[in-house]
């Protein structure tokens, strides 16, 4: 009895505790909302994926000490962004600072209340640091507040495996693919070439969804919404040509058709499956190395892209609204903005910067991937965002992408259903989840 | 604590010099007897309405909303919600799955988790450590698990598909194909399960008097006999037991399909294998984030656990009880 009223007093008396400890937490808290001097800030930061901004927080932080930053990995991008809505909506629980992939960006600038407006903290003075674009991408429509400042941008290239093009007898320099692949009918010919030879088992491409994201980004302003956020996938020429493009290839057996994020897919790395694929500056050392494992380094190489030039992904920072240090988080955001912070996210991570004076630095201009037997990726990727278009995605792109008309194609690539009906499925439940 | 509550009364039928003190402590005595049960009892009804009532109720407010969550708008819409979801193909097409994936993992677990049971009931060397074994797959984590049937079940290089081929079968296409995705789903599930229950039913087991099954074998039932017309009529109330618990967390499957499919919420190219609980979060937690529908949706699995846990209630009693005779 005596053993259990002592620790029921011990346990009233750390419950009391830390309820005075909380009550202090919160008297502090108020008190750095005024703006008091010398106590320490702690900031949340939350990203997906990898941003590779292990070092560049290190070094911010050793530039404010008084700043302290919790770096929260939160998974894939699909798992974090249905987190943040709640968070958002519930005003707590999201971070100081966040990221946001493009593909989801611009749900929020039309929801733009639920973050702070990064004009009111001076970033107008940044401006010129980004592509009009990246810039734009993250304003609202009437200019007045901007949600985000851009991290990386994906430069787009075409990566290929420089053994399986010998064994196949295709040419292996990277300037002579380039040559050989400038347009996507030539890439495709290339393709069956490759397989016409006889000489190899592995497919041309990973999966005919693949071509579907740099085609439309080079050949559209607008991808399945119109400017007014209207669906439009199913009218879209061009979405509806990469379409019959991707599934033509998989037709003529050219395509691995592993299903992209799929265990089979990472497996068709390492199992050497497939001899290209479009790439992304952030699928370089994140994803292909990764997958390939340390058996195919120098194996791979890169060339660019079809069609020349292109981007696919990209992410941004924002700062909740509900955040309780608005300035800490837009200095934060700032620096990892910056060319700093965009080049140890680049070394880090393999994410491209979208800021300019990040692209020409020599830190990332001259860079060379050992892993893709020296390709000079800076200036691979950094030319392919030099004449870029802005690409129109809507508020729901991510969504009608990821979950309704990839695995439709998927679905047609492996032969379930005709690639008529599998269009006609993926543009009904489209409209039905946009309407 | 108990003692406390037996001296109170003693103390307060003491002969008392004064006769104020007297009764207020005679009152208070009386209020402890008659209060305090409640009061014990409280911190779980107070737990359980903040945390369970007050969902659920909550959840039937808002179900008759349209209310999305990012962009924060909340219309009262009646029963709108209701009627879309009846008409909704996408969420028919979950039910079925949900409820065939139940059937095809239920049905064998419980027979297997039956004979298992009465395998481990009896006298055998290292009995513990075989008792304590069948629920170690139970304790392991759900996403590892998933995770690792991912893979075994892979399409392209997946374990048993390689096995098949080594034996001159055509690889299964694990994911577009509904049934065998169900398959690979249910047999992730009895894998868990299976121990677990019969866990239980071992406890129901050993209660059974011993005497029962000597006279039996003095009447010469041979030990399948004794199994079906001793055993399983008397531990009919365990069984009932774990047919409902079985349909409710059935009924409720998420994480399993979910990491079949990688992750996807969407459950296999055309919803193969997409269950009512992966619909539920798709509709609240992804996209628009309609927790209107998705509170619907609740509410009518809700409704469906409750009926096919009464059915599987009466089925299982009557069959059981038929073996009696």
């Amino acid at each position: 009895m005596s053993v259990i009223r002592r620790r029921l007093r011990t346990v009233a008396v750390a419950a009391l505790a830390t309820g005075v400890a909380l009550g202090g937490t919160a008297c502090s808290k108020s008190d750095d909302d005024g703006g008091s001097e010398g106590g320490q800030v702690k900031l949340v930061l939350q990203t997906f994926q990898n941003f590779g901004y292990d070092q560049a927080i290190k070094d911010f932080e050793a530039a404010h000490p008084n700043i302290k930053v919790e770096h929260q990995k939160m998974g894939e991008l699909r798992d974090f962004q249905p987190k943040l809505v709640q968070w958002l909506a519930a005003g707590s629980g999201a971070g100081d600072v966040v990221g946001l992939e493009e593909g989801v960006l611009l749900q929020y600038v039309q929801n733009h209340d639920k973050f702070v407006n990064l004009l009111d903290y001076g970033a107008g003075e940044l401006k010129s640091n980004f592509p009009e674009w990246k810039w734009n991408n993250a304003l609202t429509p009437d200019g007045k507040k901007l949600i985000g400042l851009g991290t990386d941008v994906g430069g787009l290239a075409m990566c290929y495996r420089k053994d399986l093009f010998q064994q196949a007898g295709l040419p292996t320099d990277r300037e002579e693919v380039s040559k050989r692949i400038t347009t996507w009918e030539d890439y495709i010919e290339l393709g069956r070439q490759f397989k016409a030879s006889g000489k190899v088992k592995a497919a041309w491409l990973d999966s005919a969804t693949s071509l579907m994201q740099p085609y439309v980004m080079q050949n559209s302003e607008v991808f399945f919404f119109d400017k007014e956020n209207k669906f439009i996938g199913d009218t879209n020429p061009v979405v509806r040509k990469a379409w019959d493009m991707g599934l033509q290839m998989a037709a003529e057996g050219l395509t691995a058709k592993a299903q992209r994020w799929s265990a089979d897919w990472d497996a068709a790395f390492k199992n050497s499956a497939f001899a290209t694929i479009p790439c992304p500056a952030w699928m370089t050392e994140g994803v292909i190395a990764q997958r390939s494992g340390p058996a195919n380094a120098g194996k791979w190489d890169i060339a660019t892209i079809p069609g020349g030039g292109g981007n696919w992904g990209g992410s941004y920072l924002a700062i909740p609204a509900q955040t309780k240090h608005p300035k800490e988080a837009y200095e934060l955001a700032k620096y990892l903005t910056s060319k700093e912070g965009h080049l140890a996210a680049f070394k880090e991570a393999g994410a491209m910067p979208s800021d300019i004076a990040g692209i020409e630095d020599p830190a990332f201009k001259d860079k060379k991937s050992d892993y893709f037997s020296g390709a000079p990726t800076g200036k691979i990727f950094g030319d392919s965002v030099k004449n870029l278009k802005p690409v129109f995605l809507g508020a729901k792109h991510q969504q009608v992408w990821e979950t309704i008309v990839e695995p439709q194609m998927q679905a047609a690539e492996r032969g379930q259903l005709s690639s008529e009906a599998a269009w006609q499925k993926a543009m009904d439940e489209a409209k039905k989840a946009t309407s | 604590m108990s003692s406390a509550v037996g001296t109170r009364p003693r103390h307060a039928a003491a002969p008392p010099p004064r006769t104020e003190p007297r009764q207020r402590s005679y009152r208070l005595g009386r209020w402890d007897i008659t209060y305090s049960p409640y009061l014990y009892v409280a911190p779980f009804f107070i737990l359980f309405g903040v945390f369970g009532l007050f969902p659920v109720l909550y959840t039937v407010y808002v179900s008759l909303f349209d209310y999305e969550l990012l962009s924060g708008t909340k219309e009262f819409v009646g029963l709108e919600n209701y009627r879309v979801l009846l008409e909704d193909s996408q969420f028919w097409n979950a039910a079925y799955n949900t409820v065939g994936i139940f059937v095809l993992s239920t049905v064998p677990q419980l027979i297997a988790a039956l004979i298992l049971a009465n395998l481990l009931n009896r006298q055998m060397r290292a009995r513990t450590l075989f008792r304590m074994g069948v629920v170690i797959p139970n304790i392991t984590s759900v996403a590892a698990v998933g995770i690792i049937f991912a893979l075994i079940f892979a399409d392209r290089y997946g374990l048993v598909n390689w096995l098949l081929g080594t034996v001159g079968i055509d690889p299964i296409a694990w994911r577009d194909n509904r049934y065998a995705s169900w398959f690979a789903i249910a047999f992730m599930v009895d894998w868990r399960w299976t121990g677990y229950n019969a866990l239980i039913y071992l406890g129901a087991m050993q209660a059974i008097p011993k005497d029962l099954y000597e006279s039996a074998s003095l009447d010469g039932a041979s030990a399948w006999r004794q199994f079906w017309t001793i055993t399983v009529p008397l531990i009919r109330p365990t069984i009932l037991f774990t047919v409902i618990i079985s349909t409710i967390g059935g009924f409720q499957i998420f994480t399993e399909p979910l990491m079949y499919g990688f992750g996807m919420i969407r459950g296999g190219g055309n919803h193969e294998f997409q269950t009512l609980a992966m619909y539920i979060y798709e509709q609240t937690f992804t996209g628009n984030a309609e927790y209107g529908y998705g509170s619907a949706m609740s509410w009518l699995l809700f409704m469906m656990i409750i009926i096919f846990a009464l059915i599987n209630f009466a089925l299982v009693r009557r069959s059981v009880k038929g073996e009696q005779k």
